[in-house]
């Protein structure tokens, strides 16, 4: 892998950002060059919040995520607004038990995972995005689990390390699926 | 040194400038930077600093004078509406001969115009940040790294020739974030400032900092003095990073955010066999012209790329002395332009498609 660009995107709440922040800091605990670049404007008032992440062997040039190679949907809005968007033979991950429509696009690969359920199912409930980061992980394996473990860890701050646990099994669990 | 974190580049700013032993901050909240002003409101009483949200700009710019007068090093951080109201201030701090930090998170105009990244004030900047003849130092970073051995160069540069600096910054530095090292931290210094007007005891003459001369030879000769000190800054000061531009046939100049944008379409260009480079400025005044005329001896043409409708264009122009012909491309109001447009305009400057 020499370059990743992740656009994750979905309802303010859903932890968007914060997904994007644990790949950020297990990309940077692989030794890789990133950046993390969050939408703070109008668009977050109207409900949606996304976040652009690069991961590279080398110097990110532009952060911000037009074109991305995996694109992940937690809301409607969002696979409408972002679908043409994704590169040719990129992906898009999508969070099927909060958005039945199907994708359009034949040139790209689809995965649909019942994140919401999942992670509700086995009692994490919020952790949606972490199983999907956990599917997301093992369809493009950018850094060694340890790392991914590592990154988790780095973005809860000491005071609710608590959470890590269950942010941990969701990712597990997205692995699995 | 630290290991590296990751850290919004507003928050990056206000640790940098702690470890650079700044414990004086003034300021008021405005979108895209408030996370400077939020990060410090926790850390600076645990420094023993003082951070002060005032009741508006002025105050805030005027509180940074104060400080600034009395030998301390102080900031304060704003984005582009914010500075309009600091002009005046930063008016009086370079009539004052006094040193200090200002921090421009820039967002899109005029008016109260947007929220998002822009590059719309470098005219404001480094040309006509307030009234009379001065000028202050240009600093603008490309990464937040950068922002942070930035902002220790700031307030080292401002104590060493006593002029105001800034950190011109956008909303998109402000608010990603990647891996910083943070340098080791410094004890404020607030002793070694002869002129600084802050308690005499009875041991030296009282100082005075004004910047008020109504005899009008009396003010001409510390203008012109002042002068002196900028000539010696625009030879000895200017900053620049050069990306492949020994064997260009197209360089672009963009800085900060744009740069960043540049690179990748440079990149693009390569990829391409387009001979593409990039000169970065990196202080914006002084204007990095001597890179830029040496450049101009073997570039053939130059594009400049900028969040604005067209600013630092003119500086290129006359760097080079209009020697060689400047393109420019730009996106303004809050849009930033993507790696594919201005690798678009890079294959039009040179001659269509490869």
């Amino acid at each position: 892998m020499t370059d990743l660009n992740i656009l994750l995107a979905g309802f303010g709440g859903q932890g968007i950002l914060f997904t994007g922040k644990v790949m950020a800091y297990a990309a940077l605990m692989e030794g890789k060059e990133l950046s993390w670049l969050p939408s703070y404007g109008p668009e977050m008032r109207g409900g949606t919040a996304n976040c652009s992440v690069c991961i590279s062997d080398n110097k990110i040039g532009s952060p911000l995520v037009v074109n991305p190679d995996v694109l992940v949907a937690m809301n409607l809005p969002s696979l409408e607004k972002f679908e043409d968007t994704v590169v040719p033979g990129g992906m898009i991950i999508i969070d099927s038990s909060i958005i039945d429509k199907k994708v359009q696009r034949t040139d790209i690969n689809v995965v649909y995972l019942e994140a919401s359920r999942i992670a509700e199912e086995n009692g994490l409930k919020g952790a949606a995005n972490m199983v999907i980061l956990g599917r997301l992980f093992k369809e493009h394996p950018f850094c060694s689990k340890e790392n991914l473990d590592k990154g988790l860890q780095k973005s809860i701050p000491p005071r609710k390390a608590a959470l890590i646990e269950n942010n941990r099994k969701a990712i597990a669990l997205g692995m699995e699926s | 040194m630290s290991e590296k974190v990751l850290m919004k580049g507003n928050e990056a700013i206000a640790e940098a400038a702690i470890a650079a032993g700044c414990r004086h901050f003034f300021g008021y909240p405005i979108t895209p930077q408030t996370e400077v002003a939020a990060y410090m409101s926790k850390r600076m009483p645990k420094v023993d600093g003082v951070y002060l949200q005032a009741e508006s700009e002025v105050a805030s710019i005027n509180m940074v004078l104060g400080a600034a007068a009395a030998g301390v090093r102080v900031m304060t951080s704003t984005s582009s509406p914010g500075v309009s109201l600091m002009s005046e201030g930063i008016s009086y701090i370079a009539g004052s001969d006094v040193p200090a930090l200002i921090i421009n998170v820039q967002r899109g105009g005029p008016g109260l115009g947007g929220i998002q990244p822009s590059q719309a004030d470098y005219y404001q900047a480094t040309k006509s940040t307030g009234h009379g003849d001065f000028h202050m130092m240009v600093l603008a970073p490309s990464t937040v790294q950068e922002t942070v051995d930035l902002v220790a160069k700031a307030f080292d540069l401002g104590d060493k020739y006593r002029m105001p600096v800034m950190i011109l910054s956008d909303g998109m530095l402000g608010q990603m974030m990647e891996p910083v090292q943070l340098p080791e931290p410094r004890e404020p210094d607030n002793d070694s400032k002869e002129w600084a007007a802050c308690g005499h005891q009875n041991k030296r003459k009282h100082n005075v900092v004004n910047s008020l001369y109504i005899d009008p030879a009396t003010l001409e000769g510390l203008v012109k003095d002042r002068f002196e000190r900028y000539a010696t800054i625009q030879k000895e000061e200017q900053m620049a990073e050069e990306y492949l531009v020994d064997d260009a046939d197209i360089v672009i100049v963009a800085y900060g955010a744009s740069a960043r944008v540049s690179r990748s379409a440079v990149d693009m260009a390569r990829k391409n066999g387009i001979k593409a480079g990039l000169i970065r400025p990196i202080t914006l005044w002084p204007f990095p012209k001597d890179v830029l005329a040496k450049a101009a001896e073997h570039v053939p043409k130059f594009l400049t790329v900028e969040m604005s409708m067209g600013q630092m264009v003119d500086d290129v122009r006359l760097a080079i002395e209009c020697s060689r012909p400047v393109e420019f491309y730009g996106r303004t109001g809050g849009v930033i332009p993507t790696p594919m447009e201005v690798y678009d305009r890079i294959v039009k400057i040179n001659g269509g498609e490869q």
